[in-house]
């Protein structure tokens, strides 16, 4: 197929529209406008609906009403927006209904900085929103990437009746790259998988109150609340099958490099340039950071793994719990952090692990 | 072989597309890997506005890297901003219309081209950005000039009005890169 040069939040909408979105609604914020605007663009085209709600916490209850009207439905803002967004989505998260929302976030907290950061991670991973809910956290390190899970991010949604949070940053956002979009869904095929939820969602149903659709973001009886989170819980355990993660010249590294997203990218390059000059660098690239792909720290080689390298654009660090936690004590853990939206610098890693290499 | 490229100037002076015209191009008729990384914030005319422009063989890491193998600067506070990061042995191109600074660097080359003189001469100061694009794919030949045109004459497709000026200042600025080589 042949390749185009596309922006990355144009590109995760053309994914999304080729994917079967037909809803989308969104509120503007830095850096993320190019998806609203191409979606305002593109979904006339296809018969979707683009809205620009009156806020975040508005066009978010519209995803939510969407999708639990059947339609495969997105969402997207940057950080201080997403927060807004966290009610909804929790909401969608407590009723089981399927939606994606991309963060393209930016410099926190607070209102921050609009240029690319990483400082979202806990938000995404932990808590979205109140409740304990869990979600799939999808992050590309590459237009192309971001292209690919965006596409995929459907079918788990539909899969689990559950949002899924593509987590990308300024710079995939921003930045251009050539891509290969993937099949576009017939008209046939997006029908056919809104039919396929006429169980549960309000696809249209005869006047039969019995068997009438309900949404529910909770429930008055505690016994079936808990019964509901006892099933989300059974649900969320499957996901050991969906975990992602590049593992790039980790078997006999001396310095093994975590990173994900754009840090990720840069890493993998930092890889290169010491594998060509002898030196042994590695790099567990988590590509789902939930579930976060542990098991890859436990196919370190420790006898000769004299660090690991933790590289996040946030500081305090926030990855590196979870690398903690699959490390489990096996070597030292080292950072390299950068925050406030500068953006990871090659030298920075290069300077941190000839460092860690001299000890 | 990976070329960083930085394109710095005053917002209005193009410089976005010219960096996105290259990219297009790469991507279009060549098989390596591009990226095009804007700087974005304040962004308005009479700015600033740089890009990041990474053109490679393999796998591309990072879309703006720590050192700039090229660089065009546009106006002078681009070239104070930005010459620091040009490496050793690096290309400068410059807007020598109004960056009238000196050069405080002797171990860079450097390509002249008056490009804001020649697109008023030429009637338009707007195609200064595609006389810089041809002046930098002359002097370079990262990506083949044709190619760049018709990426040029592709995206202006639909004021075919403007392709006359655009393809007169493009071979000026081709002329004047090769004639520096």
């Amino acid at each position: 197929m042949a390749r185009v040069l596309m922006k990355g939040c144009e590109a995760i909408a053309e994914a999304a529209v080729r994917a079967g979105c037909r809803f989308f609604a969104g509120y503007p914020i830095t850096p993320q406008n190019e998806i609203p605007e191409y979606f305002a663009r593109r979904m006339p085209e296809v018969g979707g609906v683009f809205v620009q709600g009156e806020s975040e916490v508005a066009s978010v209850n519209m995803v939510y009403g969407a999708a639990s009207a059947g339609t495969r439905s997105m969402t997207s803002s940057s950080s201080p927006g997403i927060s807004l967004k966290s009610e909804g989505i929790s909401y969608a998260a407590a009723a089981r209904v399927p939606m994606v929302y991309a963060n393209i976030s930016r410099g926190g907290p607070g209102v921050g900085a609009i240029q690319p950061a990483q400082q979202d991670y806990f938000q995404a991973t932990k808590a979205s929103g109140n409740g304990g809910f869990e979600m799939l956290v999808l992050a590309p390190s590459t237009v192309q990437e971001a292209v690919d899970l965006t596409y995929a991010a459907f079918d788990y949604a539909d899969r689990d009746q559950n949002p899924v949070l593509i987590l990308a940053d300024g710079v995939i956002g921003t930045m251009m790259e050539p891509v290969e979009l993937p099949p576009m869904k017939s008209d046939e095929e997006i029908a056919a998988i809104r039919a396929g939820k006429a169980a549960w969602a309000c696809t249209g149903h005869k006047l039969d109150y019995a068997n009438r659709s309900w949404i529910q973001p909770g429930q008055w009886d505690t016994k079936k609340m808990q019964q509901e989170n006892e099933k989300a819980a059974a649900m969320y355990a499957t996901w050991e099958q969906d975990v992602q993660v590049e593992e790039y010249h980790t078997q006999d590294a001396e310095v093994v490099i975590a990173a994900y997203g754009i840090s990720g990218r840069i890493a993998k390059s930092v890889v290169d340039i010491c594998r060509s000059a002898g030196k042994k660098v590695g790099l567990i690239r988590p590509i789902t950071v939930h579930p976060f792909p542990y098991a890859a720290f436990d196919r370190i080689n420790y006898d000769v793994c004299k660090a690991v390298l933790d590289v996040e654009m946030s500081i305090p660090a926030q990855m590196v719990q979870d690398v903690r936690a699959g490390v489990k004590g096996r070597c030292p853990i080292e950072t390299c952090l950068c925050s406030g939206g500068n953006i990871m610098s090659r030298e920075a890693i290069l300077n941190t692990v000839d460092a860690i290499l001299a000890k | 072989m990976e070329t960083n490229l930085c394109v710095a100037g005053f917002g209005g002076q193009g410089v976005m597309s010219l960096g996105k015209f290259l990219a297009d191009a790469t991507c279009n008729a060549t098989d390596k890997q591009v990226t095009f990384f804007p700087s974005y914030g304040a962004e308005q005319r009479g700015g600033t506005a740089n890009c990041f422009v990474v053109i490679s063989d393999g796998m591309i890491g990072a879309p703006l890297g720590d050192v700039m193998d090229d660089l065009i600067v546009m106006n002078g506070p681009s070239m104070n901003k930005f010459l620091p990061t040009l490496k050793k042995g690096g290309t400068l191109f410059v807007n020598s219309s109004i960056v009238d600074a000196n050069i405080d660097r002797e171990d860079v080359k450097v390509v002249k081209a008056p490009v804001t003189t020649l697109a008023l001469e030429m009637g338009n100061a707007k195609v200064l950005n595609v006389i810089m694009l041809g002046v930098y794919v002359g002097y370079t030949e990262v990506v083949p000039p044709e190619v760049v045109w018709e990426t040029i004459e592709h995206k202006l497709g639909s004021k075919p009005k403007l392709l006359p000026l655009n393809k007169l200042a493009f071979e000026k600025g081709l002329e004047i890169g090769r004639s520096q080589r």
